[in-house]
């Protein structure tokens, strides 16, 4: 039988067969990333990455192009991991490499923004030559610094940095680098461990891509890697080629740290791709909200994929029409030492911004805005047989999603990012807290035709008497979700203690033991006049508590009158 | 007579399937299940078994009752006005869910709507820590407080979900009580009985879904006893449970959630049984019908289990599209892959197939009923899989002409390949498919699927089963006869048997004896009770326990399973564990983690009958013979890009030892199975196709 290798000797034997078999290996190589996601989620020990899905995993060619990424993960890990090969091969060139490597960084600027992502990278061999990289990008728990949160005036005081260096050679743990990292970190076993499961993954995807490159006799996938790339930039071309070329801008802004900041986005839908430039964008943070240019980047592929191609993989060549400018120095473009720890508060901007620009050129229209999401950084002592011990506890909530073209906003969920909430009852196993409340926020929908997803309050306090800390990184509280097309704002999101106490929404603030911590998530923008609401959409709302008789009122006089006349009629 | 006759009968979605047997010798039949009135398809398939065997009803012994009649409650949204009671500050747990998208770009994402609507979650003060202490006390005036709501709403059943439960039920148990008293007739479904686990959610979930289909099973239930009985069956009907297990039916009617995945639990046993008469200790059973396919992977004659599952998938069979339920279930994966699942081209330039399937309406383009669709049975016609003269021995015919053109028009001119090649192509995509689910579910279980040997049912497994074992490196596969109605013969092989699941958190380091032992005997006394009474009053000593419990590095996500050696816990048994735990650990991840401490937080007990001993196969190893072909036909070959002859037998003349060369084809009334040129058949004890690798076979 004919192997994919004589195509790649020039030899052509049944080119047919040849566009069949590129498809099943190309298939057979998500089958890979997917396998070496799910032995991520299984070893791993951080509730980031276990429950929350904080993680990515993929596989490049010798290139350091991304051919294939598991669809388990959050777009900004999924979407910066894709370049993050190149660092390596600069570092290790591909003759100095051997079977049992593994490489690792957590250097923002080289991946995906912040500290406490850290990356592990596995050259796959067969025999004694590396044909391939799988990669890995987990979220670990705490990176030691400041803790996760915006306080930081540098980098150097986010945590521990590790430059591209080896994990392990020939086999054998870096044990230096291992006892540096245990001794930099507040959960040594936990971030450790998270390390060894990376390593894991990664020799489990190297062994399934040897695996099928031997059933197809390959012993190269360059053959394979031009095919993916090739078909899905032209399919991605294709796609934006079908829309109508132009330049569309639009702002956002959001509360910031100290000062409000505003993304400038300017899209350029062109004839070979779309180019997504933040000029005009407030610059660079003295607080560590900053976002560097591979996290923007990946949340401009994110907005854009969501709006014209979601079902096209996601790979390099689909992520190669589209280009991001952001200028040096300003928020989305910021450079070292700018503190990094809470980029997403402003990198889960960029896809509102893109959607702006985007709803004046796709047909059926963008969403509304959304909440963002509240992550609460919780920390304190624990005592216990007369010692203090500290504890961090780390959750991902979120409000409304903004209303779309054709239906309500999604209350309470997550978007843009792509995380899982912590169980309360998990949550009060590991940690002294205890959750009062966590419930819908009835009339925090911005109005509209189609209602902003409502936000939530949660209630939290200590189950010791103790006091906490909060490491607060939360946007939206003087800056709502806007609505759009005619639609309401979201109701803005507060921060506050039940003593009545206001707490700021970015930085870090302590709790009384006696108090509790009050969250109102913000919620979603509305979409479409609220005039044009369905009254019987209005109707369940009001039965089932989600807007309130006098917001009604207050926000949909003509659909609530017409309910009125419909009711008497019955 | 010695012995009464058992009957084992599965409501499927479109066909109730019935087994009779006797004396080891079994008869089978499928009838359409009725839909407005199931319990009249079971009576008709029971009535003509009976019939058909020469029997009365007294003869029968026992009826074994799997159906989907609650699965299809919670599908299409069809059961009873449910109210939730919870926790004051957690009304909406059950709609905020995990605050999740299961689709990361999809814009427009639709999510499960909850099963009950805000407006009937209702709210009590009330709080229990995570230890177990009551924190608030639950005011039994509160309760009695919210009845005239729940009567003014006609709320037809109520779930009860308060935070951590699952450590101390007295809130629970008080609003039973309660509710009880005062609503005779609603049902009451308490979360800390029917998935006493954490996790709030996936709890209250599971609770909900109970209460939602209880009302319609009960009646169900209630008619199909008494029309059983006036017929003069008056022999013990035993539900099949989703855990592979059988239980009452009294016990059906207060968890009949626990119901929902029995026809599939039921094929994992029939594979799990031909394993065992094979002497085969790894297997891979894989279910292959018109639009899923469904992968079980079977270990030591045990299938997998698992304690949460996902139902009534709203979107492509995605996980999280569904409603999570915490029950013991036989792990399985399901995708939508079957006979009839659609082929299609995408912006790529790249072959799609399913998850959407052409049904029986119209149906594959080949049965000629007007779908234009590809289908993978027409790609499967087109490349001479299936016999040109049609179905279950011509009598449903084949549109030849109609089968082209869909392949040609759907796949083929889009993509420059002929037609032969494009069905391949559909072929290839389908069954790469479904060996990617194979390998990934493997991963999830925490094991290897390959070194395994396939067992190949429903009606479309014979015809990939070849391919999939070659994608997957397996070097043998076995297609056992009666594979049209396994589930329902799996049902007849079920052990009695009752599992219970609680969450209990102790770290190895510090276990709390006493508590363990306490609560590991509680819950034994407690599977025992209802597995005896299912047995009609069996003797304690006739029965097996099982006990395992869930273990995990401290901090981790995910746990692994080890079996706890019988006898009291106590402090010689924790180096036991760890050591057990970190070889396993070390088995499936290829190292262990030092110097991190274990946590057990999930504790089960399964109580059960002995399962019978494998019965001895029915034939001696025969002497290999030759066996004759009654035909060849052509089938296409993708190297050479041409059709080749290849041998057609007949199975039901094939004697015991014949051996089939590959590539051969073996026809039979429900299916075909390829034997690829790879593979040599043989037909082995119990009449099964046993193909195996030619490189080595011994």
């Amino acid at each position: 039988m004919p192997g994919v290798d004589d195509i790649e000797r020039g030899v052509a034997v049944g080119d047919q067969l040849t566009k069949i078999r590129m498809q099943v290996m190309w298939d057979r190589l998500i089958s890979v990333v997917e396998e070496q996601a799910q032995t991520l989620i299984r070893t791993s020990f951080s509730p980031t990455v276990r429950e929350a899905g904080d993680l990515s995993a993929g596989v490049f060619d010798l290139e350091g192009r991304m051919l294939a990424q598991a669809v388990t993960g959050t777009p900004g890990h999924v979407n910066s991991m894709a370049v993050a090969i190149a660092p390596f091969l600069a570092e290790f060139p591909l003759e100095t490499m051997r079977p049992g490597d593994a490489y690792i960084t957590n250097d923002p600027w080289l991946v995906s923004g912040h500290l406490h992502d850290i990356t592990v990278v596995t050259p796959a061999f067969l025999g004694d030559r590396p044909v391939a990289f799988l990669a890995s990008t987990i979220h670990v728990v705490d990176i030691g610094g400041r803790g996760m949160g915006p306080d930081g005036a540098q980098v150097y005081e986010e945590g521990f940095y590790i430059p591209v260096m080896y994990l392990a050679r020939g086999g054998e743990m870096n044990d230096d680098l291992l006892r540096l990292l245990r001794a930099n970190t507040r959960e040594p076993a936990q971030v450790e461990g998270d390390v060894f499961s990376a390593c894991a993954a990664g020799e489990e995807g190297a062994r399934r891509l040897v695996a099928m490159m031997e059933e197809f006799a390959i012993t190269s996938i360059a053959g394979l890697a031009s095919h993916i790339i090739d078909s899905s930039r032209s399919a991605m071309a294709a796609q934006i080629a079908s829309m109508k070329r132009g330049r569309y801008r639009h702002e956002v802004t959001g509360d910031g740290y100290d000062a409000p900041v505003t993304i400038a986005a300017t899209l350029d839908v062109g004839e070979d791709g779309i180019t997504a430039d933040f000029a005009g964008t407030s610059g660079a943070s003295k607080f560590g909200i900053n976002v560097v240019y591979n996290y923007t980047a990946a949340y401009v592929t994110f907005a854009i994929k969501c709006a014209v191609a979601p079902d096209l993989p996601n790979n390099y060549g689909s992520m190669l029409p589209i280009r991001t400018v952001a200028p040096e120095g300003s928020i989305l473009n910021a450079q070292k030492p700018s503190p990094v720890a809470a980029r997403h508060v402003i990198g889960h901007m960029v896809p509102d911004a893109l959607f702006g620009c985007l709803h004046q050129v796709v047909a059926e229209g963008m969403p509304a805005e959304s909440s963002m999401m509240w992550n609460p950084m919780l920390r304190g002592l624990r005592h216990v047989d007369g010692r203090a011990l500290p504890w961090e506890y780390y959750s991902f909530h979120s409000g409304g999603m903004g209303g779309t073209p054709g239906a309500d906003g999604l209350s309470a969920t997550v978007f843009p990012g792509g995380v899982k909430v912590v169980p309360i009852e998990v949550a009060e196993t590991v940690a002294p807290i205890r959750y009062r409340r966590k419930e819908f926020r009835p009339d925090s929908g911005g109005a509209g035709r189609y209602r902003g997803g409502l936000g939530q309050v949660i209630e939290i306090e200590s189950a010791t008497g103790d006091p906490f800390e909060i490491q607060a990184m939360f946007d939206r509280i003087a800056h709502p979700a806007l609505g759009r097309e005619g639609g309401g704002d979201g109701a803005p999101g507060a921060l506050r203690t039940s003593e009545g106490r206001r707490l700021r929404g970015k930085g870090l603030q302590g709790i009384e033991g006696s108090d509790v911590l009050v969250m109102e998530l913000p919620g979603g923008g509305g979409f479409g006049a609220p005039a044009d609401r369905d009254p019987a959409a209005l109707a369940e709302d009001l039965a089932e508590g989600r807007v309130s008789r006098e917001a009604a009122e207050r926000d949909y006089p003509e659909a609530l009158a017409r309910l009125e006349r419909e009711g008497r009629k019955a | 007579m010695t012995t009464k006759a058992r009957i084992g009968v599965d409501i499927g979605g479109t066909f109730t399937d019935g087994v009779l047997e006797l004396d080891g010798r079994q008869i089978s039949l499928k009838v359409l299940t009725t839909h407005d009135a199931p319990e009249r398809g079971l009576r008709e398939a029971i009535d003509r078994l009976v019939e058909e065997a020469g029997l009365a009803p007294s003869d029968i012994g026992l009826i074994v009752h799997g159906t989907t009649l609650a699965t299809n409650a919670l599908i299409e949204r069809k059961g009873a006005r449910t109210a939730l009671i919870t926790t004051e500050g957690f009304r909406d747990i059950l709609e905020i869910r995990g605050e999740d998208r299961y689709d990361h770009h999809a814009i427009g994402l639709r999510l499960p709507e909850p099963l009950v609507p805000r407006s009937r979650r209702h709210v009590l003060v009330e709080r229990v820590s995570a230890a177990g202490e009551v924190l608030r006390p639950l005011d039994r005036d509160a309760v009695e407080a919210l009845v005239p709501r729940l009567v003014d709403d006609g709320v037809e059943a109520v779930a009860v979900g308060f935070l951590h439960s699952y450590r101390n039920d007295a809130h629970e148990q008080l609003v039973r009580e309660v509710l009880d008293r005062r609503l005779p007739g609603v049902p009451v479904s308490l979360s800390s009985e029917v998935s006493p686990e954490m996790r709030e959610y996936e709890r209250f979930s599971t609770t909900c879904a109970n209460a939602y289909v209880q009302p319609l099973m009960m009646g169900y239930l209630g008619r199909l006893q008494e029309g059983l009985a006036a017929a003069s069956y008056d022999c013990q009907l035993l539900m099949m449970l989703s855990s592979g297990g059988l239980t009452t039916v009294d016990m059906s009617a207060r968890f009949p959630v626990r119901l929902v995945e029995s026809g599939p639990a039921g094929g994992a046993l029939f594979a799990r049984s031909v394993a065992e008469r094979a002497g085969l200790a790894k297997v891979l059973s894989f279910d292959m019908g018109g639009t899923t396919a469904k992968i079980c992977m079977i270990e030591n004659g045990e299938p997998q289990t698992a304690h949460s599952f996902e139902v009534a998938r709203i979107y492509r069979f995605k996980k999280g599209s569904g409603l999570p339920l915490r029950i013991p279930v036989i792990e399985l994966v399901e995708i939508g892959a079957g006979g009839g699942s659609i082929a299609r081209v995408d912006a790529m330039g790249r072959i799609t197939v399913g998850p959407d399937s052409a049904g029986s309406e119209p149906g594959p383009a080949c049965y000629g009923r007007g779908g234009t669709d590809a289908t993978v049975t027409d790609a499967d016609v087109v490349l001479g899989a299936i016999a040109p003269e049609g179905f279950a021995a011509g009598t449903i015919p084949v549109d030849r002409a109609a089968c082209e053109a869909a392949v040609a028009d759907n796949i083929g001119s889009r993509l420059g390949l002929d037609i032969p090649m494009a069905a391949y192509g559909i072929r290839e995509i389908v069954d790469e498919n479904m060996t990617a689910a194979a390998r990934v579910h493997a991963i999830e279980c925490g094991m290897d699927a390959s070194a395994r040997t396939m067992i190949a049912f429903g009606g479309a497994a014979p015809l990939h089963a070849g391919r999939i074992a070659e994608k997957l490196k397996l070097d043998r596969f076995i297609v056992p006869v009666r594979a049209g109605v396994g589930s329902a013969v799996g049902f007849l092989l079920a052990p009695l048997g009752y599992e219970i699941v609680r969450s209990l958190h102790q770290r190895l380091d510090r276990m709390d004896f006493d508590l363990v032992g306490a609560t590991l005997g509680q819950m034994e006394a407690e599977a025992r009770a209802v597995v005896r009474s299912a047995g009609g009053g069996l003797d304690d000593a006739a029965l097996t326990t099982q006990r395992i419990i869930h273990m995990r590095y401290l901090g981790q996500g995910h746990q692994i399973a080890v079996t706890l050696p019988d006898g009291p816990i106590v402090a010689g048994t924790v180096p036991l564990l760890r050591a057990s735990f970190e070889a396993e650990y070390a088995r499936l991840y290829s190292r262990s983690v030092p110097d991190v401490d274990i946590e057990v937080l999930t504790w089960v007990v399964k109580v059960a009958t002995p399962a019978a001993p494998p019965a001895a196969a029915s034939a001696a190893q025969a002497e290999p013979s030759a066996a004759r072909p009654v035909g060849r036909r052509p089938m296409f070959d993708e190297a050479r890009g041409a059709s080749v002859e290849v041998p057609v037998y007949e199975r039901a003349g094939l004697p015991p030892g014949a051996v089939v060369e590959g590539p051969a084809i073996i026809s039979e009334m429900e299916t075909t199975t390829l034997v690829p040129a790879a593979f040599v058949a043989r037909i082995g004890a119990d009449l099964v196709i046993d193909c195996v690798r030619k490189s080595v076979r011994s």
